[in-house]
């Protein structure tokens, strides 16, 4: 039995595992979880992350969560090409740096995507401007900083090839270009870098990875059959569960 | 010149890079900066690191930022011994899987009782309500508890019998609550054990002369708060208890 790959594709560390995995032609059975449906929560799941989360990896008896291990894991199993994850010690440093700066800064885009996605579709109305006035405000400094300290004016986060880093960071990112907010507005720098990630992935990769989340107006679809379920949504330093049963129909929630 | 560590000991991530120095015998030169007299808001310190916290490595030209970044470029220059950071990439994966999951779990709920019941009062001059400390003691209480049951199991260490990267960074973020009075391993018998050890393993002097700031509350509440970082870090502490 080779590695099994738990993978919701809604979820950025998800895409940043898929991605990798594909491009370094590395082979997987591609275990879909659909979140929304409440999957992480079966018995099964529950073997494989007792933290129900996604990703996960079942390589024969060893499981593994937590996006940045896993690609580390696949990186170093599969001896990828040494631009993923450098040997050299300083560059090595420079993909580690991002990778831990990344979980505080730009993480808070996952606020973002349940109000503007998830909170709507229940709640049969648009999500309270200020909250996302606030969550993109936020956003404004990270992205700053994703700028001046980390890009600069190379071509890639850590030099001149792809690494981790921009793989991360770019799946990350999307969640919230992919539902429509252009958050690299008067930021050309960054534009450029998408693009650039974007081509040294294969076009045809990075667009197959994001179709899920490219097409949000289909999970209206998804919660619609979904059971009924607590939505935790966690950003740095705050936990909130929601419970959502749509059996009652849209509309009704609590918080 | 040698390697430079910029760290102010009251933060848990400098501790966890000191405490990882030392034992090691890594030798470098403490560059001090004061959080509470705005020191790491300064341009000189910016050269250094521009996202202006701290720890902070400069070795010759290279600067780096992130503890956990430092921490493993440490490890790998000076080659100490494979239990911090195993080769085995098994045991590796599990050290880089807790180090990862850290962030958003424990780190991101145990410091905000010391804030609570120390900081926030010091910079704002305003008491909080008590329960906003009980919040956050229940969502550590969710952490610890997947702690146990998920990373540290039944094992003395995260990773299996030796002492790793993972048990320093989780240890030293969970003395914050200590250093606040609150006692989060009331009831965790096995988290105490695993403390025990942990300290041993690290040598309780090195671990204590470490923690001794963060371990004087009462002195840590007679601080003098430079001014200008008071009213800077007013609305972010308002904006941190909503």
């Amino acid at each position: 039995m080779g590695i099994e790959l738990y993978l919701d594709l809604l979820s950025p560390p998800c895409r940043s595992v898929y991605i990798f995995a594909k491009k370094n032609n590395i082979t997987f059975t591609f275990k879909q979880m659909e979140v929304l449906k409440g999957q992480q929560h079966s018995d099964g799941f529950g073997k494989v992350n007792v933290l129900r989360k996604v990703p996960a990896l079942k390589d024969g008896g060893f499981t593994l969560a937590e996006s940045p291990a896993i690609l580390a894991y696949l990186s170093q199993k599969y001896k990828t090409p040494d631009h993923w994850y450098p040997l050299d010690m300083k560059k090595r440093a420079r993909v580690d740096e991002y990778l831990s700066w990344q979980h505080s800064s730009i993480r808070p885009i996952y606020t973002l995507f349940p109000i503007q996605v998830v909170f709507p579709l229940y709640v049969d109305q648009t999500a309270p401007e200020e909250k996302l006035q606030e969550a993109l405000e936020d956003l404004a400094i990270p992205l700053k900083q994703l700028e001046e300290k980390f890009l600069q004016d190379k071509p890639f986060l850590v030099g001149n090839k792809i690494s981790l880093a921009d793989l991360v960071a770019v799946t990350d990112l999307m969640q919230l270009i992919a539902i429509g907010y252009n958050i690299f507005e008067d930021m050309p720098k960054l534009v450029e870098w998408r693009s650039r990630v974007e081509k040294a992935v294969g076009k045809e990769l990075f667009q197959e990875a994001h179709k899920v989340i490219l097409n949000f107006q289909d999970l209206n679809n998804i919660f619609l059959h979904a059971p009924k379920m607590t939505l935790q949504i966690s950003t740095p330093g705050h936990h909130q569960a929601v419970v959502i049963d749509p059996g009652d129909g849209p509309g009704v929630y609590q918080g | 010149m040698g390697l430079e560590l910029y760290l102010d000991l009251l933060s848990q991530h400098c501790r966890t890079v000191y405490i990882f120095a030392k034992k090691n015998n890594i030798p470098f030169e403490f560059k001090r900066v004061e959080l509470f007299k705005g020191q790491h808001c300064r341009e000189e310190f910016g050269k250094v690191n521009i996202l202006k916290k701290v720890p902070a490595l400069k070795d010759g030209v290279f600067t780096l930022a992130e503890s956990t970044a430092i921490l493993l470029y440490l490890s790998r220059k000076y080659n100490t011994p494979d239990h911090w950071y195993p080769s085995d990439i098994q045991k590796r994966a599990r050290v880089d899987e807790y180090l990862s999951w850290h962030h958003t779990n424990i780190r991101t709920n145990a410091p905000k009782t010391l804030w609570i019941k120390v900081l926030i009062p010091l910079f704002t001059g305003q008491k909080l309500p008590p329960e906003k400390l009980q919040e956050v003691m229940d969502e550590l209480a969710i952490s610890l508890k997947q702690f146990e049951e998920k990373f540290l199991q039944d094992k003395p260490f995260i990773v299996g019998s030796e002492i790793s990267l993972a048990d320093l960074v989780a240890i030293v973020e969970l003395m914050q609550p200590v250093g606040a009075d609150c006692n989060i391993f009331e009831g965790w018998p096995k988290l105490v054990a695993w403390r025990s050890q942990v300290e041993e393993a690290v040598r309780k002097e090195l671990f204590q002369g470490a923690h001794e700031r963060i371990l004087n509350a009462q002195d840590l509440r007679k601080v003098q708060i430079d001014p200008q970082m008071k009213k800077e870090m007013k609305p972010l502490l308002l904006k941190m208890l909503k």
